[in-house]
This record gives structure tokens, sequence and C-alpha cells, in this order.
């Protein structure tokens, strides 16, 4: 198991969240994480990658305890050192990019693996040019993030996360800052990247994308998990009757 | 006194002045960076004491400043002022400018976009490396105009050390103006403070277009 959640709550002062979250992912998944705004998705999300620090509950990546949370019911973080070295485990794809904006497209991303992880220059640089490849973007290496269209970004934003070889990749609403003509070609890359059996969790409003591209879906709604299956089974006649309203207002 | 005896009895006036730029830069611009850090920590007092000493920097005549350095230390503790003239205006000049490059740096490092630190975070940077590689380039972009116009006040600035008598481009003005009953010198002043002014806009506008590459 490459991700698991336990009995995850949050909340923002009086708001709660996410409440009593509890979920895991294996190697190879890819599940999309679908629901209307304001579910917690994205809280979810950031909550994996320790940019939110829960209040109760329990993360552990590749069997190793990230937080636990004892018989007082408050949640524990381990020391930085080992916290550190879990976040390795995991790399996070923006809805807004977060490109650097003063490095060029190959600097992005070659620069964490030379200055994160003390990996040899020419050694990164020939795996970032392939990643550029892989990515439809080897002519642009040299260009700056503001030359590029916003599916660009994303693509290198994807890039950028990959060469740090992350056994699992999230994404935090990919398209959502893309205008619908350029949503393709970053679902493409994602798609692409499940074939190959990367490790994916998606959080999308990419209705027909979810459908095609996921093992499995989980469907969120007011800090809960509704409903979680197979993509066929929960997109095509879910027994839920609020996961077929969600669905049914996403249709029209 | 003819017009070079003039033009070399202020060029030592003139070395002074540029002393006293260049060593407030030195000071000031990373001093100014420590007191930002001040003014953002987490602690309320030292925030709010920070907040003080800025709302005094800012809100007293830098005049007054430089005559509590330099007399300062003799009428509180009784001790000699000999010798201490230039280093009383350097510390003045030095802590009334920081306050200011304080405000500009906070105001450069808080427009700076959230996600520029949560990617950070992400890819594994320490805080420091954050600070260092990702946000400080961003932010010295940024604050460039701004630090620019501090600069230009600062060269008009120096002329206030006359109040501590120190013989700088500007005393020097007044003093041949007064023993000449000339007027000349005071133009010789003006055409000074204007060209340093305008080989400073030069070289922040050449800095200016080399970070232009990206925005």
């Amino acid at each position: 198991m490459i991700l698991e959640m336990n009995s995850i709550q949050k909340s923002f002062g009086d708001l709660e969240v996410l409440k009593d979250i509890s979920f895991h992912v294996d190697e190879g998944e890819v599940v999309s994480i679908i629901g209307p705004s304001g579910s917690g998705k994205s809280t979810l999300l950031r909550c994996a990658t320790f940019l939110e620090t829960i209040n109760a509950g329990e993360i552990k990546y590749m069997d190793q305890t990230a937080v636990t949370t004892g018989d007082d019911g408050v949640a524990r973080y381990v020391g930085r050192n080992e916290l550190n070295q879990i976040k390795r485990y995991f790399g996070l794809v923006f809805q807004n990019f977060n490109l650097f904006p003063h490095y060029s497209v190959l600097k992005n991303i070659m620069d964490a693996p030379v200055t994160v992880q003390k990996r040899p220059v020419e050694e990164v640089r020939a795996e970032a040019m392939e990643l550029l490849r892989k990515m439809g973007l080897e002519t642009r290496a040299e260009a700056y993030p503001c030359q590029l269209s916003g599916g660009q970004k994303q693509r290198v934003a994807i890039a950028r996360a990959l060469a740090l070889k992350p056994n699992i990749l999230f994404f935090d609403e990919p398209t959502s800052a893309l205008d619908p003509e350029l949503t393709g070609e970053v679902l493409k890359v994602i798609r692409q990247l499940a074939e190959e059996k990367m490790t994916m969790v998606v959080v999308t409003h990419e209705m027909p994308f979810a459908r095609a591209v996921s093992s499995r879906v989980i469907f969120m709604d007011q800090g809960v998990i509704v409903e979680q299956g197979d993509p066929e089974a929960v997109f095509g006649d879910t027994q839920v009757e609020r996961t077929r309203q969600f669905l049914r207002n996403y249709q029209r | 006194m003819s017009f070079s005896t003039m033009l070399a009895s202020m060029g030592m006036g003139m070395l002074r002045s540029c002393l006293i730029f260049f060593l407030t830069l030195l000071f000031a611009l990373p001093l100014g960076m420590g007191v930002m850090f001040l003014r953002r920590s987490g602690n309320p007092v030292i925030r709010n004491i920070t907040k003080i000493y800025i709302a005094i920097m800012r809100g007293t005549p830098l005049m007054l400043q430089l005559l509590m350095w330099y007399f300062g230390p003799y009428y509180l503790f009784g001790m000699s002022i000999r010798g201490y003239r230039l280093p009383a205006i350097i510390i003045g000049f030095s802590v009334n400018y920081s306050a200011y490059f304080a405000e500009i740096y906070r105001g450069g490092i808080e427009s700076i976009d959230h996600g520029q630190y949560e990617a950070a975070e992400i890819l594994g940077y320490t805080k420091a490396q954050t600070f260092f590689k990702i946000i400080l380039p961003q932010v010295i972009k940024v604050i460039l105009p701004s630090v620019t116009n501090e600069v230009i006040t600062l060269v008009k600035d120096t002329s206030l050390a006359f109040t501590l008598a120190y013989n700088e481009m500007f005393s020097l003005a007044k003093q041949i103006a007064a023993s000449q009953t000339s007027f000349t010198p005071f133009i010789i002043a003006g055409v000074f403070y204007f060209i340093a002014n305008y080989v400073v806009a030069f070289v922040m506008e050449r800095i200016e277009k080399a970070l232009d590459y990206y925005h």
C-alpha cells in the first residue's frame, strides 16, 4: 500500500472540512476524487501532502507512519527528518502550476533533483530532457514560464514533479485553470502516465476523463466519502442518490 | 578664487559624500533585511517593537536623528565624542534607511504568491533554499523601482551630514560660497548631485533590464 489515510479530521476554525475520512491507494492505482466545490477534495489532498496539518487521524506512506493520533485525540506528526524522508514518496501538481518564473523550463525541472536530492547535473539533465520529450516540450527547454501557454506550463509542472521520481503523484484540479481547448493536452499526459502504471490521485471536475482513466473513483460531499468504487459502477449506475444528483447536474 | 581651485577644494567633499553614500548602502541594505524579518516575526512583542522602531525612524527628521546619534552619547552618558563624527553619521543614516528598506522588502515579499512557497516545500527545498533561490530573486525584481527611489533620495540626503559639521560636498559648498561671496559653489554642488543621481538611475535601469527576461 502506497498511501493509507485513516479517520482524517480537519477543521478550519468552526468549519469541519473533513469528517472522518479513510482511504488508501495501492501501487499502480489511479484514483479520481470528484465532488462539488467545498466538499473537501482539495483539502484532503493538501492534508495528504502535509500542506495542511490534520486535527486527528493517521497517515502512512509505504507503511511508514507520518501522523498518528493517540487516545487523547490529538494528531502527532513524526520528527522533521523522518517527515522529510516521507515527503520524498510523493509529488504534487497544483491547479495554478506554481512554476518558478525566474527559472527556465529546464531549470524548473532540474533544480530540485540537483539542489535537494544532490544528484549529478548531467544525469539529471538527460532525464529532464527525456521528460520534456515525453511531454512534447523538448523544443521549449530554454523558454521561461511566461512564454508558455497554460497547458504547456502544466506539462512542465508535471515533468518537474516526475523528475524527483515520486512513488505517488497527486493532482489538484490540474486542468481547472486552463482554457477548455488546452485541457486535452494535459489530460493526455496524465492518461499516458496511467498507462505506464504511475500511481496517481487526481482531484478533478473532468468526468469523462475520470471515468476513462481511473481504476477507482471517490465521490466526496460535505467532508465525507459518499461513495467509492469502480468508475463504471459509480458513473454507470450508482445506487446512491447524492452521487446520482451530482452527476446529473454535471451532465446538464 | 578661480573655478578650478573651487572645484579642486570641493573634490574632497565629493569623495566624503560618496563615502557616506556607499557605507550607508553597505550597512542599510542588509540591515533592512533583518528589520524586515523582525517586522514579520510571529512573536507579537518583537513585531510590535519593530513597528514602533520603523515609525520613529520614518516619523522624525533624519537631521534630528543624526544630532541624537552624535551628541546622545555625550549628553546621556558623558562619553567623549571626539573622532566620532563619521561613525555617528554612518550609524544614523544606516539605521534610518534600514527602516525604509525593511518596508520595501516587506512589500516585495508579500507580493510573492503563496503557491511559490508550497511548490518549493513539496519539492523538498529547505526554508533557506526556498528563500534564497526561489523567493529573493523574485522579490529583488519587484522592489527594484522602489529601491531606486530610495537610493536617489539617499544621494541627496548625504548633504544632511552638514548638521554634524562633516566636510562633505554640501558643507564645503556653503563654506566656500560664504567666504568667496560666490554663488558658483552651489551650482557645482547641484551639478554633482544631479550627475550622481543620473549614474544611479542609469545603473538601476540596467539591472532592471537584466531582470526583464521574465515576468
